[in-house]
């Protein structure tokens, strides 16, 4: 036999299961992606900044009637704490949606599909270029901490599309995040 | 120091090293002989009429066009470049500090790089991907940085082309005389009319060969700043590329028959950025550049109002002037019809129907 059968038996089924993979119906493909995409998202915790808590009877809990909406605009928050020099100058609301600290005041984002506040006329190419370049819109100012941008970066283009697929797939809320207030002189 | 020398070498030429990059400018091809600094006389020099403000940089620009190919004018606003095309600027502040180079590859892909030039300007090696935080100080506590390759997809990949300085407008041979930082085409540059003579541009439409393109505009002054947009601004702000959702459009589309979009989506036009500062401004409000968000995010540095966002970190005094004193003097109020440019019915006309 020849000595490369073997292998072109494993590239043969190689081939096939590649077919397999088009066989599949792409809506069940593209219930994987969000499927992938949820994981990563729960994984990363990423709704610990992105969804507010509020306060319920057993203590803070997330507001799911924001879910990732990012900071309340509802939420009128009086101007952050100046805080002693020293190591401990960072703060955060109760929501954990608002930060403050020497890059001034950010605020979380509304990650969910909506077309005027939130993501949804982002394309998944925007989504990546955003995450790529760490800057807002893909080509503004930098984004700012507490945002995890560089270990989001570290994902490769596929998981990160279906980062984007996951939150496309969550249910749009209407909420206008202020924009960041630059820290005092 | 723990780290021994092979590893350090390792680290830095692992921060270097990208594929299909050349390591070292004198590999790019931009000189005939690069002890002598001699440009290889197929690497054409031009000048755009409406440079970008870099914190008061000197540049130089090439063009290297593959033998016996031409570039497609055919969308006058958007020229598509052959296959091969490599373009380079060179930046001194007082000595030469980086020179940035473009190719375009087989796949159509764009390739982004910089290269450091040593002190005494004998080599000139590639940046890390990253850039190069505060490589020079320009003035007391502000320094410049080389960019990353991701700020250089930024400014380059926020229009319907790639190549920013090298096309219809900014060649014109009907050169603006008050167009801030211009060091104005010398003698051999090359100008539109030259390209098409030549042979090296096709497709240009026949209005622009019969007519240097240049901006339609009441005095020098609104000419001058509407280039300085157009140059400074427009590779982000326009309505064909990723941030056509904003509806603010600074560059200048000669394939146009309507207004500056500069003045249709600013004048009068409430402002979609909202801080402290400037709660319920315009984008520019006629006579009045203090309540007009576009010259104060111009004038600030600040890293969350300043515009351009990335790039410069001096505000750019002379271009500053420029588009106040537009402001302040040739803008009528929209409402008074006294405006050079039509009444306008719908105020974000461009951001419709044009998305890619
Ligand atoms: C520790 C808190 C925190 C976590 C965890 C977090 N974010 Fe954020 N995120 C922020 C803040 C704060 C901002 C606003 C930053 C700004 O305005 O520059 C933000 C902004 C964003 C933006 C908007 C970028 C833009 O263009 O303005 C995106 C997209 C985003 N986050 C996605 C995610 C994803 C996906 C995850 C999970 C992988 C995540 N974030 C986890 C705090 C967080
Ligand atoms: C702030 C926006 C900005 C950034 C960042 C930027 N460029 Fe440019 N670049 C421009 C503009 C605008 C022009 C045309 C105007 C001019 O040359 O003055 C230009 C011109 C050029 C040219 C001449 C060809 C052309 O497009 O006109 C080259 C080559 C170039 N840039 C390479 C680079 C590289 C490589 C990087 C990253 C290392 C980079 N640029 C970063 C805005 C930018
Ligand atoms: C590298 C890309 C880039 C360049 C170059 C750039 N901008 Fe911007 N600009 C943005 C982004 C992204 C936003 C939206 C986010 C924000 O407001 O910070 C923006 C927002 C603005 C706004 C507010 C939008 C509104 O609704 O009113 C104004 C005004 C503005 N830019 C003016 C300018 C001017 C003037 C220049 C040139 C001197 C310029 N920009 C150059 C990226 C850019």
């Amino acid at each position: 036999m020849n000595k490369f059968a073997p292998l072109l038996l494993i590239s043969g089924l190689a081939a096939a299961g590649a077919l397999a993979c088009f066989a599949v119906h792409p809506d069940d493909q593209a219930a994987s992606r969000v499927e992938r995409g949820k994981y990563i998202v729960t994984s990363f915790g990423c709704a610990d900044c992105h969804t507010p808590l509020k306060l319920g009877p057993n203590g803070p809990e997330r507001d799911l009637a924001m879910n990732f909406a990012g900071h309340p605009a509802s939420l009128e928050l009086p101007p952050a704490p100046t805080l002693p020099p020293g190591p401990w100058n960072v703060s955060a609301a109760g929501t954990m949606t608002a930060w403050s600290g020497p890059w001034g005041t950010s605020f979380t984002a509304n990650l969910t599909p909506d077309d005027e506040t939130g993501i949804g006329k982002w394309s998944e190419a925007q989504f990546l270029e955003t995450v790529r370049s760490g800057r807002h819109l893909g080509r503004g100012r930098a984004i700012l901490p507490p945002m995890p941008i560089e270990p989001l970066a570290n994902l490769n283009d596929s998981d990160l599309g279906a980062v984007y697929a996951y939150l496309h797939s969550l249910p749009p809320i209407s909420n206008r995040v202020p924009q960041p207030i630059p820290p005092a002189e | 120091m723990l780290l021994t020398v092979p590893a350090l070498v390792a680290a830095t030429t692992a921060s270097t090293e990208r594929a299909g990059v050349p390591k070292r400018l004198a590999d790019t091809g931009l000189y005939a002989n690069f002890a002598e600094l001699q440009v290889a006389a197929d690497n054409l020099p031009f000048s755009p009429q409406y440079p970008l403000w870099s914190d008061g940089a000197t540049k130089r620009r090439w063009i290297h066009l593959p033998p016996g190919t031409a570039i497609d004018a055919s969308d006058v606003d958007a020229w598509r470049f052959p296959i091969g095309t490599k373009l380079w600027k060179e930046f001194a502040f007082g000595r030469r500090v980086e020179t940035r180079y473009m190719e375009l590859g087989a796949n159509g892909e764009w390739t982004y790089a910089t290269y450091v030039w040593n002190e005494d300007g004998r080599d000139s090696v590639l940046a890390p991907e990253r850039g190069v935080r505060g490589l020079l100080e320009l003035a007391p506590g502000v320094r410049h940085d080389i960019p990353s390759v991701s700020d250089c997809r930024a400014c380059h990949q926020g229009a319907p082309t790639a190549v920013l300085g090298f096309g219809a407008l900014q060649l014109s041979s009907d050169r603006d005389p008050s167009a801030p930082h211009a060091d104005g085409a010398k003698g051999g540059e090359l100008e539109l009319d030259a390209l098409v003579r030549r042979g090296l541009l096709r497709g240009l439409p026949d209005a622009f060969v019969e007519h240097a393109p240049r901006i339609a505009a009441s005095n020098p002054r609104e000419r001058a700043a509407l280039g300085y947009l157009h140059g400074n601004c427009g590779h982000c702000h326009n309505a064909r590329g990723p941030l056509a959702d904003l509806g603010l459009a600074l560059d200048y589309p000669l394939g146009e028959a309507r207004g500056a979009p500069a003045l249709l989506t600013t004048l009068g036009v409430a402002s979609k950025f909202r801080s402290s500062a400037h709660a319920n401004d315009v984008r520019i409000a006629a006579n009045d550049p203090d309540h007009s968000v576009l010259a104060r995010r111009m004038a600030s540095r600040k890293p969350l109002l300043q515009m351009p966002p990335l790039g410069t970190q001096i505000a750019d005094d002379e271009g500053l002037a420029l588009v106040r004193g537009w402001i302040a003097s040739d803008l009528a109020p929209l409402s008074s019809g006294a405006s050079m440019h039509s009444p306008i019915p719908d105020l974000d006309p461009l951001a419709k129907g044009r998305r890619p």
